[in-house]
């Protein structure tokens, strides 16, 4: 019936093993006995599979599965964990748990542990807008320096870390709001201008040419120096920034002084205490107080 | 009328064919009408000029002289259809090059993010699937719908089965790759990993795997051998399992016919367990059963040697195929998974170690006899690098299962170093060797344009790999560690920024990796063209000659 059918079974010169006697193709296969390691490898790797599925849960049964002998469960595992890390955490937490920030600030060996743990979760909390180092960006304030917008002592730093910033339905959380004088056309685009020139002469920036500061100090008396104040020293209690320092949240140049000026801004931080527990929000405290501007 | 331009009847194949094409046609028309996504509107406009050039080109062949269905045999020998392959070989070198492109953009976004550039289409977010549905499906699909096609004609001595059903399932398949990709670009995804297209791309791609597997099978029925080559098992069993896992995990409803949205009908864990058991499968009967299978057809023919252990062969293909199914739970280690699910994983893929080499073993030794032919034929020194990565992966992957060493690599870069060693090493390497075959038999040329080109393609993405696997393995563990380090104050020593910026001179080195994988995918095309283009012709077809070895046994 086939032609390779009847010369089955030949020898191979190089390895000695016959063939099975069927061809495809031209492909022929050897009846090379299975590798002794190999057999022995992969029995040995059943046999220790199955030792695992006594020791440790694995077959589903009706309702439920086999347990394993030694009572394993990944969640007691993380449990346990976590119960351990907690019990090494103990000790240094209650003490933060305990002591006023003033207290942490003055107790070097509570200083100690409140940086310890403010750094990582700051890491993990705060570095995505603030920077890793809290250097900040544009929108996100530097936390470095000692220009607060809310306030830098201890408790103003706590009080804006555990309320957060313009928080919908936080009634202690730090709010204000500049209006949008130019969406909602309460100046005109040439007006605009000539407040953000006036407000550069405050800073001792150069101004424009054109520019009518005399109208833009006019019309800046009128609308902004409430908040501001009339030499633009602004007001933390108000959140209203300080206009005549060299720091700026977005920008001093003319054309982001105009996107201010017409359209606001509004930037929000999260109520971290709905996030982070009280020993923490302390740590965090502490931490961002001696970043550098802490008061 | 013209003379000498007779015009045929058509067979009942063409005119179904016919029929059915222009009633896609119609009901895309009314699709493309009514929908308001414009991504979808854009694939069913794709979808009708796929069906309006099939009723043109199944009309066409009416008008021919000569053109009726094939006949099987030509003077006593098969005549076999290797058309087809022809086109399967182009796509996938043209896919091979696009996908490795778009993977060296995605390493270099990741080392410099500013090559997002800020644009939706070309955000990481929907190259990334582009880049693994390129590799995989289309490169990785082509590769193996080509061969299988060919080495299923060739070990039978048989035409592939159907007049239009094999240009059916290479075109149609080919036009899934690209609903697909653009659809990935357009944001039309359903969000499962390796399964990301929407549900009319996955009802499409069933229609066309299922004529497959009975292309496939039909051509076997037919075959002039008393028994089915082992190369075949292992193509049946990826068509076959990929038809089960494909429907398994893309079961959904449509919001809508005239909608690309779906939901998928797993929810929660369940719905994570069928996408892992998918997913993993994927890697074991696409990447893996179907890639094995050109090894035993491609190692032996290219060494001119007998496979080396049948009885191997049998025991490693059975034990591989009971195995691999069940050992998709390892990729949810520390999850909602139940814990007995996550043990049966862990086991299974440890069990899996031995059954995997059976094939790593099988191909390498097939080489004894014919170690010398290592120095002089790079072809060949690619296959037997491929097997040596996949040996390599193979072990390093039932090592990852292991929950200890799982809670370690787990998301980490050492996951995508283990993937790329399988996928560049192992699944691309074999597949440049079966294409570094079939040009020159499918062209019927002497030999390749150069096989010093060949060397440096495979020098050069040696090199390349070696770069990326080791990067990935030195970022993936200084990952793990630093993700996993405490302070002795018992608080996390690195923030998660931090452990991203001391990925990037690695996230470099694996880009440069890519770039040397790429250049060397290019030599290959412009020495696969040049051998087509100005090869010598082989004056004889290539007759099997006996091996002077083989003796008759007493």
């Amino acid at each position: 019936m086939n032609k390779h059918q009847d010369t089955p079974h030949e020898i191979d010169a190089h390895t000695g093993h016959t063939t099975t006697g069927h061809e495809w193709d031209g492909i022929r296969e050897l009846n090379t006995p299975l590798p002794r390691w190999w057999l022995g490898i992969f029995y040995a790797t059943i046999v220790w599979s199955v030792g695992y599925w006594v020791v440790y849960p694995a077959w589903p049964l009706i309702s439920d599965a086999t347990k394993g002998v030694i009572g394993y469960a990944s969640r007691l595992e993380i449990a346990q964990d976590l119960a351990l890390l907690q019990q090494q955490r103990a000790a240094q937490a209650s003490g933060l748990a305990e002591a006023s920030l003033e207290q942490i600030k003055a107790d070097p060996a509570l200083f100690r542990i409140a940086m310890a743990q403010g750094k990582a979760a700051f890491g993990d909390n705060c570095s995505a807008c603030h920077g890793v180092g809290g250097a900040g960006a544009k929108g996100y304030p530097n936390l470095n320096d000692d220009d607060w917008l809310w306030g830098g002592t201890l408790a103003d730093i706590h009080l804006t870390l555990e309320h957060g910033i313009r928080v919908a339905g936080n009634n202690d959380t730090r709010i204000s709001q500049m209006p949008a004088f130019g969406k909602d056309g309460m100046l005109k685009p040439a007006e605009i201008r000539d407040v953000a020139n006036h407000v550069r002469e405050l800073a001792g920036l150069s101004t424009e040419p054109g520019a009518d500061l005399a109208k833009g100090r006019e019309h800046y008396a009128a609308n902004c120096a409430a908040c501001h104040g009339d030499a633009g020293k602004g007001s933390k209690e108000l959140g209203a920034p300080d206009l005549t320092d060299a720091i700026s949240l977005y920008g001093m140049d003319l054309a982001s002084l105009t996107e201010t000026i017409s359209n606001s801004r509004a930037g929000v931080m999260p109520a971290w205490s709905q996030r982070l527990d009280a020993t923490t929000l302390k740590a965090l405290t502490v931490y961002v107080h001696s970043l550098g501007g802490g008061q | 009328m013209a003379a000498g331009n007779p015009i045929r009847q058509a067979t009942i194949g063409e005119i179904v064919g016919i029929m059915l094409a222009a009633a896609a046609f119609l009901g895309l028309l009314v699709i493309a009408a009514k929908t308001d996504h414009a991504g979808y509107a854009f694939h069913a406009f794709l979808g009708m000029a796929a069906a309006l050039a099939s009723v043109f080109l199944i009309g066409n062949r009416c008008f021919r002289p000569g053109t009726g269905p094939a006949p099987q045999e030509i003077d006593g020998r098969p005549n076999y259809n290797m058309d087809p392959v022809k086109f399967g070989v182009i796509a996938s070198v043209f896919w091979g090059i696009a996908g490795f492109a778009v993977g060296l953009i995605l390493a270099l976004q990741l080392a410099y993010p500013a090559l997002n550039f800020d644009l939706p289409w070309i955000n990481f977010g929907r190259l990334r699937p582009l880049h693994t549905s390129a590799v995989i499906f289309a490169f990785g699909g082509n590769v193996l719908i080509a061969t299988s096609f060919y080495v299923v004609q060739r070990t039978s001595r048989a035409r592939l089965a159907g007049d239009l059903s094999p240009w059916f399932v290479m075109l149609g398949y080919n036009l899934f790759i690209v609903i697909a990709g653009t659809g990935y670009l357009l944001g039309i995804t359903q969000s499962k990993e390796y399964a990301e297209p929407e549900w009319y791309a996955d009802l499409w791609l069933t229609i066309v795997w299922v004529v497959y597997l009975f292309v496939f099978l039909a051509t076997l029925a037919k075959r002039k051998e008393p028994h089915i080559y082992v190369a075949n098992w292992f193509y049946l069993a990826f068509i076959l399992t990929i038809a089960v896992l494909h429907i398994g995990n893309n079961l959904a409803l449509p919001v809508s016919v005239f909608s690309p949205r779906s939901y998928i009908v797993w929810s929660g864990v369940q719905d994570a367990m069928f996408q892992w058991w998918y997913g993993h499968n994927a890697v074991g009967f696409f990447l893996t059963a179907g890639f094995l299978a050109i090894v035993y057809y491609f190692v032996p023919k290219r060494a001119n040697r007998p496979v080396y252990s049948y009885r191997l062969s049998i025991i490693h293909f059975w034990a591989l195929i009971f195995l691999y199914i069940w050992a998709g739970p390892h990729h949810l280690h520390y999850t909602a998974l139940p814990d007995w699910a996550q043990t049966l994983g862990m086991t299974f893929s440890i069990m899996l170690w031995m059954p995997s080499w059976g094939g790593m073993i099988n191909g390498i030794m097939t080489l004894s006899g014919a170690w010398d032919k290592l120095r002089t034929d790079p072809v060949l020194r690619m296959m037997v690098v491929s097997l040596a990565f996949y040996g390599m992966a193979t072990f390093e992957g039932p090592l990852m299962s292991i929950k200890a060493v799982n809670s370690l690599s787990h998301y980490t870069d050492w996951t995508i170093g283990h993937v790329h060693a399988g996928a560049l090493g192992w699944v691309a390497y074999i597949s440049f060797g079966a294409l570094y075959c079939l040009v020159p038999w499918l062209w019927n040329r002497k030999d390749l344009y150069s096989l010093k080109l060949v060397s440096w393609h495979f020098w050069i993405s040696t090199l390349g790999i070696v770069f990326y696997i080791c990067a990935m393995w030195v970022s993936g563990i200084l990952q793990g560690l630093m993700w996993r380090a405490y302070t002795s104050l018992g608080f996390l020593e690195y923030s998660f920024i931090e452990t991203v910026a001391a990925m990037h001179p690695f996230y470099v080195i694996r880009a440069l990796g890519g770039a040397l994988f790429l250049i060397g995918a290019l030599i290959m095309a412009f020495n696969l063209w040049m051998t087509v283009r100005h090869g010598a012709e082989d004056a004889a077809e290539a007759d099997f000659t006996r091996q002077p070895q083989l003796v008759p046994a007493e």
